[in-house]
């Protein structure tokens, strides 16, 4: 029997006329999507006047924004050159500059003389020269950089001060400080600024665009895009120069290994004579990287780890209690339907109450730390394993296990054999799911105080100048999740026996 | 077990059978025990890290450890509804304890929301309103991610990477950086949750996309349909209930996810939540947890039954 499946154009439009609604859909359907989408249209509107999104997002301060992201891989070192009312200059570089105490970058041409000045008595200076007072009178420790040799004496002295100071950010850009005239020059234009005492800062003709001084007489503002920018003021040219990368990622300015190269610590490790008398140079060095005061690895790898430790406990501790819990709530097991009720609402309530409330709660009962993000995991996670558990349970195949009981086999046995077999790979496939997702939020939940590196991560943005250590400990944070992204995959999919997402 | 008759002797094959049967057996029981020795290991360690590196040591603070249900006890039942629906507390001593009118949002001049019904109000429109904008950006780029839709693996590649790194990466950061640019309020944690729900929803999608039946897709192809036409005529409408499901699942995590992010600093409940937690107000805690707690309830149970509406009962795994 043969039958002609090809219709012509006439049977098509008879078929559709039989069954319209096959071929056109009912109204009513496409009334309610239309409406769906209107609806979550006008919520959408709804929620932008609510949180007015728009007054917001144009009242930010996008300028900052940029800063803020070049700091996460790149930093500033911000020498000031300092200029008296008798002319003669100073360069000096700000307490923790990433130079170390004793600057002498190649970037700063410095041309220095000898001048004699008369200094009176200090309260004297001070009135007269109010913003550089500290040029005469400086604490030892604040005498960095290429600084004169300012000696504390109310009486006429000789002093060696700077005379011209070039600063060449790149090749296109450099700022030219000499007897109160600012040459700064970038991509071919050039500005001349006077720094007149009485007049404030008089720049020589037009401001090209990447000058800005916002009324006559004040700081011009020099803006070099990525290379950095500069303050010109009276008294203080404020240079900001942005180099590329995480200064002094392995050694800060305090450690002996400070700025010397590879090869020179590999020597000092292996060969050179003991810095301190104490321990041996690898230990020292190891050490330095340990306490590095600017980006404290030692730290920062302690609350990783903890949050690492955090959702492997949390977790562990919530499969091993949700597992014997789970068999009360399965209906198909415990046939008793107020024990499942109870176990099922117990579960629900677990999770229900936040990870949040738990992560408060348990940092007031241990303090801050670990313990307390560790058992806001196992609570709110014995609740959802529970369910997750009991539901499995509740879908496995009747047969396996009928067929164990028709044996003569004890309750125990026919849940080890009948029922076990068929839900563990499950029961740990979806462990191992929740110790991955719990790694990412135990990142969160540590911010509140629960331990982990959740905390430093905030207290580092707090400070809005720490962004690069935020970079760090997000970097650290990633490979660590897709570390373990994969571990788990790889044991769900030989669990489960097939590739699972 | 039947043993009155006796035990029947093996062939020489069986023997040999039953012999492979005893060493397969004791190597998994081998492997078994090592797998579950280092767990143990890896436990011990952990704990005793854990323990070391806390503020308080677990065994000094065990006997506080219910100390947080006496935070919780007020003066009188009443209070929690003072609490939370902002009316006058008749203990009212001037202290932040039991200011509770304080907290009043006006409308009108007598109308008003009260503070924590506000703020959860927030909260929940935090979620909301980030469960809507993840899935309109994973919807469109989990076809970009599909292998049966999307044949280029540079694009696919690429479209997979940025969900990864958008669902990776840390949402206290990107709160974070966008409170210290916006300045305080929800919009940086509705950014946070946001960029966190493309990544997870736009993976979902393309899952569900890469299971779906390809046969209405080769039927439009096959009449000259574009790669849009395809999609959205014979992909679309068989993955759409599965997507709002998902989006359903997602709408329930972000209610969680938007208070956490509120506790730092975000906006919403969590905030008032982690200070009067903080700070030994009982009845305001309670009064937070009753609201928080029902309304969790609240979405979990709509967003079940709106998706057993919508894909039966297959739609009861959690997904993160």
């Amino acid at each position: 029997m043969t039958v002609n499946t090809m219709m012509n154009a006439a049977e098509m439009e008879a078929i559709a006329a039989r069954h319209p609604h096959l071929i056109h859909g009912s109204s009513r359907k496409r009334i309610r999507s239309a409406l769906i989408f209107a609806g979550i249209a006008l919520y959408m509107i709804y929620s932008w006047w609510f949180f007015s999104i728009g007054q917001v997002l144009t009242n930010a301060n996008w300028g900052i924004a940029g800063t803020y992201l070049a700091d996460w891989v790149s930093y500033e070192v911000r020498p000031d050159i300092k200029i008296a009312a008798d002319g003669a200059m100073q360069v000096v570089y700000p307490r923790f500059s990433p130079l170390g105490p004793d600057a002498r970058p190649e970037w700063v041409k410095i041309e220095t003389k000898t001048i004699e000045r008369t200094i009176d008595a200090p309260a004297a200076t001070q009135q007269a020269l109010p913003k550089s007072s500290t040029f005469s009178f400086m604490a030892p420790k604040a005498a960095v950089g290429r600084s004169a040799e300012a000696e504390v004496k109310p009486e006429r002295s000789s002093e060696e001060v700077v005379s011209r100071a070039t600063i060449s950010f790149n090749s296109a850009t450099s700022v030219d400080v000499v007897d109160r005239t600012v040459t700064a020059t970038h991509n071919g234009e050039t500005l001349l600024i006077d720094l007149d005492p009485g007049r404030g800062v008089q720049p020589k003709g037009d401001l090209p665009d990447w000058a800005t001084q916002k009324r006559p007489g004040e700081k011009i503002t020099l803006a070099f895009g990525m290379t950095g920018w500069a303050d010109v003021d009276v008294e203080k040219v404020s240079i900001h120069n942005r180099f590329p990368g995480w200064a002094n990622f392995i050694f800060d300015t305090s450690s002996p290994f400070f700025n010397k190269s590879f090869g020179e610590v590999a020597g000092l490790i292996f060969a050179g004579e003991r810095l301190d008398p104490a321990r041996s140079n690898l230990s020292l060095a190891w050490n330095n990287i340990l306490y590095n005061a600017e980006w404290q690895h030692l730290d920062v790898w302690t609350k990783l780890l903890q949050t690492i430790v955090m959702a492997f406990v949390g977790t562990l501790f919530a499969s091993i209690v949700a597992f014997p819990l789970c068999f009360l709530a399965a209906r198909n097991i415990t046939r008793n339907g107020v024990l499942n009720q109870v176990t099922k609402r117990f579960f629900d309530f677990l999770r229900s109450v936040d990870m949040l409330i738990w992560a408060l709660f348990f940092t007031r009962a241990f303090g801050p730390g670990p313990l307390a993000g560790m058992s806001a995991i196992f609570f709110t996670d014995t609740g959802t394993l529970g369910k997750l558990y009991s539901e499995a349970l509740e879908n496995i195949d009747d047969k396996q296990r009928e067929g164990v009981k028709s044996v003569g086999a004890a309750p125990l046995a026919v849940q080890r054999y009948g029922v076990l077999p068929q839900v563990l790979p499950v029961f740990a496939s979806q462990a191992l799911y929740f110790w991955e997702s719990n790694t990412r939020s135990a990142t969160i939940i540590g911010a509140v105080g629960a331990g982990g590196i959740g905390l430093k991560l905030w207290e580092a943005m707090r400070t809005n100048s720490d962004w690069e250590n935020v970079c760090y400990m997000v970097i650290l944070i990633l490979i660590v999740i897709f570390i373990f992204d994969s571990i788990s995959n790889l044991l769900r999919s030989r669990l489960i026996g097939q590739k699972i997402h | 077990m039947a043993t009155s008759a006796p035990f029947p002797t093996l062939s020489d094959n069986g023997a040999v059978v039953e012999r492979h049967w005893q060493e397969l057996n004791l190597r998994r029981r081998t492997y078994t025990f090592i797998g579950l020795a280092l767990l143990a290991m890896a436990l011990s360690g952990s704990l005793w890290f854990a323990n070391e590196t806390n503020a308080g040591k677990f065994f000094d603070r065990l006997p506080y450890f219910f100390d947080f249900v006496g935070d919780l006890v007020p003066r009188d039942g009443a209070e929690i509804g003072r609490a939370m629906f902002d009316l006058a507390s008749p203990y009212d001593d001037g202290s932040l304890k039991y200011n509770y009118p304080e907290g009043r949002m006006y409308l009108t001049d007598t109308i008003y929301v009260p503070e924590y019904v506000y703020r959860m109000l927030e909260t929940l429109n935090i979620a909301i309103f980030s469960t809507i904008f993840g899935m309109f950006f994973g919807f469109i780029l989990c076809f970009l991610a599909a292998r049966n839709l999307m044949p280029n693996p540079w694009v696919r590649g690429l479209v997979r990477r940025l969900m990864e790194i958008l669902r990776a990466f840390p949402e206290v950061v990107i709160a974070g950086f966008f409170l210290a640019i916006l300045s305080l309020g929800p919009i940086p944690a509705m950014i946070a949750v946001s960029i966190h729900t493309v990544g997870a929803l736009g993976k979902l999608f393309f899952e569900v996309v890469e299971n779906a039946d390809m046969r209405p897709e080769e039927g439009l192809r096959a009449t000259g349909g574009n790669w849009i036409e395809r999609v959205w005529f014979g992909m679309v409408p068989q993955v759409l209930p599965n997507f709002m499901s998902y989006a359903l699942l997602r709408l329930e995590i972000n209610v969680r996810a938007s208070t956490i992010i509120g506790a730092v600093g975000g906006g919403g409940i969590g905030e008032p939540l982690r200070l009067s937690i903080g700070q030994a107000h009982e009845a305001k805690t309670l009064a937070i947890i009753i609201l928080l707690f029902s309304t969790i309830i609240a979405v979990d149970q709509f967003s079940a039954w709106l998706r057993r509406r919508l894909v039966g009962d297959q739609a009861f795994q959690l997904a993160q």
